[in-house]
């Protein structure tokens, strides 16, 4: 069989339900394969799209999204997307083609080193040479992308070895010398973590993506109603936790709330899952003085930005069971008092806009306890991530570390194409959506049912705030004219609504097909 | 600012080393030398690199280089339990004049003669970084022609 078809053949196996890609010269042998496969492939408008459309299908399913594009500028489309992934620790599988084995180096038509491209912001890549490889390959490929902390893995095959004949062979184990990541963790340290825990009188929880990526959001429940501890959680880690929940408290970092960033302050005990403790993150407190538990898949995270007492070294959802075996006698009366007199008093973010706030979490109130919220980057993800709560099997994906304007809308396409049973809602700029507006007829071209909130500030509303705080002056972040979403709307078929009426909104919300709903920040609104 | 050496067992395949080199540059890490050759096995190879840093920056080049999936093994020789050793080869000017007080240096450093000619000598030598340092500064003042130095390799006793 060849090359093309075995590759086929593996995403098969690999249980690959839909892939997104752009075709190109070098990757036709493998969309010749893949016209009589099961595998659904979506036509994305521009690669960029096609890779974040797979980070969409791996947020949403905790499995491998897989995207395929072309040599040359149909893999360099996609670096943006990759870097995304790569930050937000996203498993991605990226099959790129490359030009034929014997003119790689001699600036052929539509070659680019993509290797050397990407090799700062893959967990992995691989050129493949030899064609007998290629089984080994697919199978390391998508056991590195889903293990340890998850990440992009990217694959580039020249046009000939696509085409060579080989037989079919896909391994079943996997041994790669250089790569064991640790999931158990050391008992002595989750000792010592427990003991430590039973001493503190102030201990705080911070969690981020890690407990969504690693599947633990029942065991940190668990944990959490054992211990007491309260809970904060950065923006990645929204959905980690019920917002219902009695010990949730609320999110940290430059743009999250002010009571949770002085709770980290005011702890003596914080316990850290993983999260990167980036600068964004650690921004407004400081951790001095206090014993810091942290816990982490990636080594090299424990030290990198912060000195922790006790790092432990594991998965997370193992090792909250592992903490969960312990018993807890946790009375916290005083510090309880602290948290709601924090809460009281400090209930303030920054950029906080009173009646878009409203506006957006009584709509998004309505919405299913199944929706799967999706945030681009910018004010508008930052109004999401403060009023949209998170109740039962809700969820939210966002581009985190990266902050990938455009995301959010190629993202849906995956989420959706994945399950296409969830509610699927996007929250947006008009600056993020002017980026990607162009994969709103991939999803009519796909009947994929996702609800589109545009929140029109005419502007690149964070980049302005941050110019008038810091420079006194705007320029070039409000756009002189805006194209009529309306009509960009209907070329598009998407029905669109007016959500500064109320009739309309109400639509919006019931309305059950792909929809788009503006707000209009500049406009009155119905109240 | 200390001196560190570390040595890599990795895969021996194209594309490492630019694997390694860049992870240096992207984290603002400085290499001094990298000396690389295979094992045994023809599928590995050991790298022995030096760099400059402080205790955090040992910690986290140790980490991220493990990291690497390509990078098998990471084996920190800064401690006093490891050896390790350059090769430095040096082209010296020589005249009727020079040659004897040359030839006692060579003897004095138990350094080796390899090449010979009416207008220049090559010499050899092997030694920690120091003694290639010290061996270097005292050839200087007789015009020194060309110099090349692999770089550290190291073993832990």
């Amino acid at each position: 069989m060849k090359v093309a078809e075995a590759i086929i053949k593996f995403l098969e196996s690999e249980n690959v339900k839909t892939i997104f890609g752009y075709p190109g010269g070098a990757v036709l042998p493998l969309y010749k394969s893949l016209k009589t496969s099961t595998i659904n492939h979506i036509l994305v408008r521009h690669e960029q799209a096609a890779i974040h459309a797979a980070s969409g299908y791996a947020l949403n399913t905790n499995k491998v999204g897989v995207c395929l594009a072309t040599s040359g500028p149909g893999a360099t489309n996609l670096i943006t997307g990759i870097a995304n992934a790569y930050m937000d620790s996203i498993p991605v599988v990226i099959i790129t083609g490359q030009v034929n084995t014997n003119i790689i180096g001699y600036d052929s038509f539509q070659e680019a080193d993509i290797i050397g491209a990407t090799e700062p912001f893959t967990k992995y890549n691989f050129l493949v040479k030899n064609e007998n490889e290629i089984g080994k390959i697919f199978k390391e490929a998508f056991h590195i992308a889903n293990t340890g902390r998850k990440g992009p893995v990217l694959i580039d095959i020249p046009t000939d070895i696509q085409n060579k004949i080989v037989e079919y062979n896909y391994p079943e184990t996997i041994d790669i010398l250089g790569y064991k990541p640790t999931f158990n963790g050391n008992k002595n340290q989750i000792k010592k973590a427990y003991e430590k825990i039973c001493k503190s009188e102030k201990p705080l929880l911070c969690i981020g993506n890690g407990i969504l990526s690693s599947n633990a959001r029942k065991e940190l429940q668990d944990f959490i109603s054992l211990t007491e501890i309260p809970v904060v959680h950065t923006l990645l880690g929204k959905g980690a936790l019920d917002e219902k929940d009695p010990h949730y408290i609320g999110m940290i970092g430059s743009h999250g709330h002010k009571f949770a960033n002085n709770l980290i302050e005011k702890s003596d005990l914080l316990i850290i899952i993983g999260m990167s403790i980036s600068n964004r993150t650690t921004a407004n407190f400081s951790t001095n003085e206090k014993s810091i538990i942290h816990i982490d898949i990636d080594p090299a995270e424990v030290g990198k930005n912060l000195v922790s007492n006790i790092p432990i070294i594991g998965d997370a959802k193992n090792i909250l069971k592992e903490l969960s075996n312990y018993k807890y006698n946790s009375a916290y009366e005083n510090w309880i008092n602290i948290i709601n007199f924090e809460k009281e008093n400090n209930n303030i973010y920054l950029g906080k806009n009173k009646i878009i706030d409203l506006k957006l979490a009584a709509i998004t109130d309505k919405l299913g306890d199944n929706a799967v919220f999706i945030a681009d980057v910018g004010n508008n993800q930052i109004c999401a991530a403060h009023n949209i709560k998170m109740y039962k099997n809700r969820k939210f994906f966002t581009s985190g570390r990266l902050g990938t304007m455009g995301f959010s809308l190629p993202a849906s396409i995956g989420s959706q194409a994945s399950d296409i049973t969830n509610e699927i809602v996007v929250i947006i700029g008009d600056g993020g959506f002017q980026m990607v507006m162009n994969e709103l007829i991939t999803l009519y071209e796909n009947n994929l049912n996702v609800k589109i909130i545009l929140m029109d500030d005419n502007s690149l509303g964070m980049v302005r705030d941050l110019q008038k705080n810091r420079y006194d002056e705007t320029f070039s972040t409000n756009f002189k004219s805006n194209p009529d979403f309306h009509k960009i709307c209907s070329a598009n078929n998407v029905k669109y609504f007016n959500l500064n009426s109320l009739k309309d909104t109400e639509e919006f919300i019931n309305y059950n097909s792909l929809c788009l709903g503006r707000i209009n920040q500049r406009d009155d609104f119905y109240e | 600012m200390s001196r560190y050496t570390i040595a890599l067992v990795v895969n021996n395949q194209s594309g490492v080393l630019s694997k390694i080199a860049g992870l240096f540059t992207r984290r603002g890490y400085n290499i001094d030398s990298l000396s690389v050759g295979t094992l045994d096995s023809e599928f590995l190879s050991r790298m022995t690199i030096v760099f400059n840093g402080d205790e955090n920056t040992l910690e986290q080049v140790k980490k991220q280089l493990n990291k690497l999936i390509d990078v098998i093994k990471v084996v920190d020789l800064s401690k006093d339990l490891s050896i390790s050793r350059e090769l430095v080869l040096i082209k010296v000017d020589t005249n009727s004049n020079n040659k004897r007080d040359i030839i006692d240096i060579v003897d004095t450093f138990r350094a080796k003669i390899i090449s010979y000619n009416k207008k220049s000598i090559i010499i050899e030598l092997t030694g920690d970084k120091p003694k290639i340092d010290a061996f270097t500064s005292v050839l200087s003042s007789y015009g020194v022609k060309e110099l090349t130095r692999t770089g550290s390799v190291g073993l832990l006793r």
